[in-house]
């Protein structure tokens, strides 16, 4: 059967992997490059790296750096970050990343996902999303809002109108990314976790939040989700103990969620 | 030396890093003169079955691989979309394709999430030199929508279930593809396209 997949995080600025906390005070953690070799080497299912500051700054993703983790990383490798068009996508895809992200960009210009899923296959097009609780209103019945530009900029789209959107114009993943629980390490939050996974047919990543191996169970039983994003738990440097891969799929195979068995 | 043939949709630097850091020699072409001079080519993929032919044919690839694979019977490994167009017809795009390999490719039914995308297992049917290494079975990197169904069950060397049981592997002759990312599945991978460098199909198997 199809495994529930552990995806390693890496908040990206000038090559270096950094840890923020609801999207703010970023902590610098380790080279990137480094990270990918140490994490590859403990048989992480999957590495995703967003270059965090491209959107803001306006310029284009660092391609360099795309490129050195490339080499080193003999898993799955989605990119994101300042993805404009077909064009940028292609350059990554070129970088060595299989799988592009979007964010920002496509809530600026939803067209974009369905240019990449044409151009690319539908596979190669991850949605990322930055949900809030803001409390059901008007247009925003789910009562989760959508936001971009770091968490920074609300879009007044309402989250479960917005991950069906993505998935109709071509998008094959939706990564649910919680502000309220990212970096908090207090646990993903389950319930628009759920409610995606219910409203698309897409896998879906639960993200921001994870703490503990409960955390991550959690997220791929009650919330639904096939795959979740850790970084915190695996490497923050404001938790007093960071959790090896190993460890923790030992613990959610305890927990009885299908994982890729971890090799001796 | 392996060649990796390198067009638009395709993903063939991962594959080329991959080739790198197992030390084998390895090179990307992309025109029909550097396969035509080709002794061993991968056809990656990430892209979709039109986007693939369509490149294909504008970088006037496909007469110089079918003669290079189908007539002369170099070793040939096609990865994930570069399995798919082996086949004679694609439901994605109704995109008719390579036809080296008897069958159809087909959507997965939605019944279950569409794209499959995460690690599943692979239980090979047979012994073959490309998974001498590789565990009876073992998990491996798959992203698709798409799945080869072969005419002839004899080509599918390994199966894997996600709502159907499909092929995963095919091998044909001097022809062998996986639908897993082998240059995206860890040391499993890794080990596979290491046995795809040394394989020397047999003589008395007749060209794809």
């Amino acid at each position: 059967m199809l495994t529930k997949r552990l995806i390693a995080c890496f908040d990206v600025v000038n090559g270096r992997v950094t840890k923020a906390q609801q999207f703010q005070d970023n902590i610098d953690v380790a080279p990137a490059e480094e990270l990918a070799q140490q994490l590859y080497a403990d048989q992480i299912d999957e590495i995703v790296f967003y270059d965090i500051k491209a959107s803001a700054e306006k310029r284009k993703i660092d391609l360099d750096t795309v490129r050195r983790v490339a080499h080193h990383v003999f898993v799955p490798f989605t990119v994101g970050g300042g993805i404009r068009d077909v064009d940028d996508m292609f350059e990554v895809l070129k970088a060595g990343a299989e799988k592009i992200s979007v964010d920002s960009m496509a809530v600026r210009n939803p067209e974009i996902i369905r240019d990449g899923a044409a151009a690319f296959g539908r596979q190669c097009v991850v949605l990322s999303t930055q949900v809030k609780h803001v409390g059901i209103r008007d247009g925003i019945p789910s009562g989760y809002e959508v936001f971009i530009d770091g968490a920074r900029l609300a879009t007044g789209l309402d989250a479960l109108d917005w991950v069906r959107r993505g998935e109709d114009l071509g998008a094959g993943e939706i990564v649910v990314n919680s502000i309220d629980r990212d970096g908090t390490a207090s646990g993903y939050d389950l319930d628009i976790t759920r409610a995606v996974a219910d409203a698309v047919n897409v896998p879906v990543i639960a993200s921001g939040g994870a703490g503990t191996v409960d955390h991550i169970a959690d997220g791929l039983t009650a919330g639904g989700a096939q795959a979740a994003i850790i970084s915190s738990i695996l490497y923050s440097p404001r938790l007093d103990r960071n959790v090896g891969v190993r460890e923790l799929k030992t613990g959610l195979a305890e927990r009885a969620v299908p994982m890729r068995p971890y090799l001796d | 030396m392996i060649s990796v043939v390198d067009y638009r949709a395709g993903n063939a630097p991962s594959v080329l890093f991959a080739l790198e850091h197992l030390g084998l020699p390895a090179r990307l072409v992309d025109t029909a003169d550097e396969v035509a001079h080709a002794d061993r080519i991968i056809l990656p993929g990430v892209g979709a079955a039109r986007a693939t032919i369509d490149s294909l044919v504008e970088q006037d690839l496909v007469g110089a691989l079918s003669d290079r694979v189908q007539g002369d019977g170099v070793p040939f490994l096609g990865i994930c979309i570069g399995l798919q167009v082996l086949f004679d017809h694609s439901e994605e795009g109704d995109t008719d394709c390579l036809g080296w390999v008897p069958g159809q490719v087909r959507r997965f039914p939605d019944t279950g999430r569409v794209p499959q995308i995460g690690w599943n297992r692979v239980r090979f049917t047979r012994e073959h030199p490309l998974t001498a290494d590789a565990p009876a079975d073992g998990h491996f990197y798959f992203v698709n929508s798409y799945y080869g169904a072969p005419a002839d069950p004899a080509d599918a060397l390994g199966l894997t279930d996600y709502t159907v049981e499909f092929c995963s592997v095919v091998a044909r002759a001097n022809v062998v593809a996986t639908q897993f990312h082998a240059e995206k599945s860890g040391p499993l991978g890794l080990s596979l396209l290491r046995a795809f460098a040394a394989w020397e199909p047999a003589a008395s198997e007749p060209a794809c």
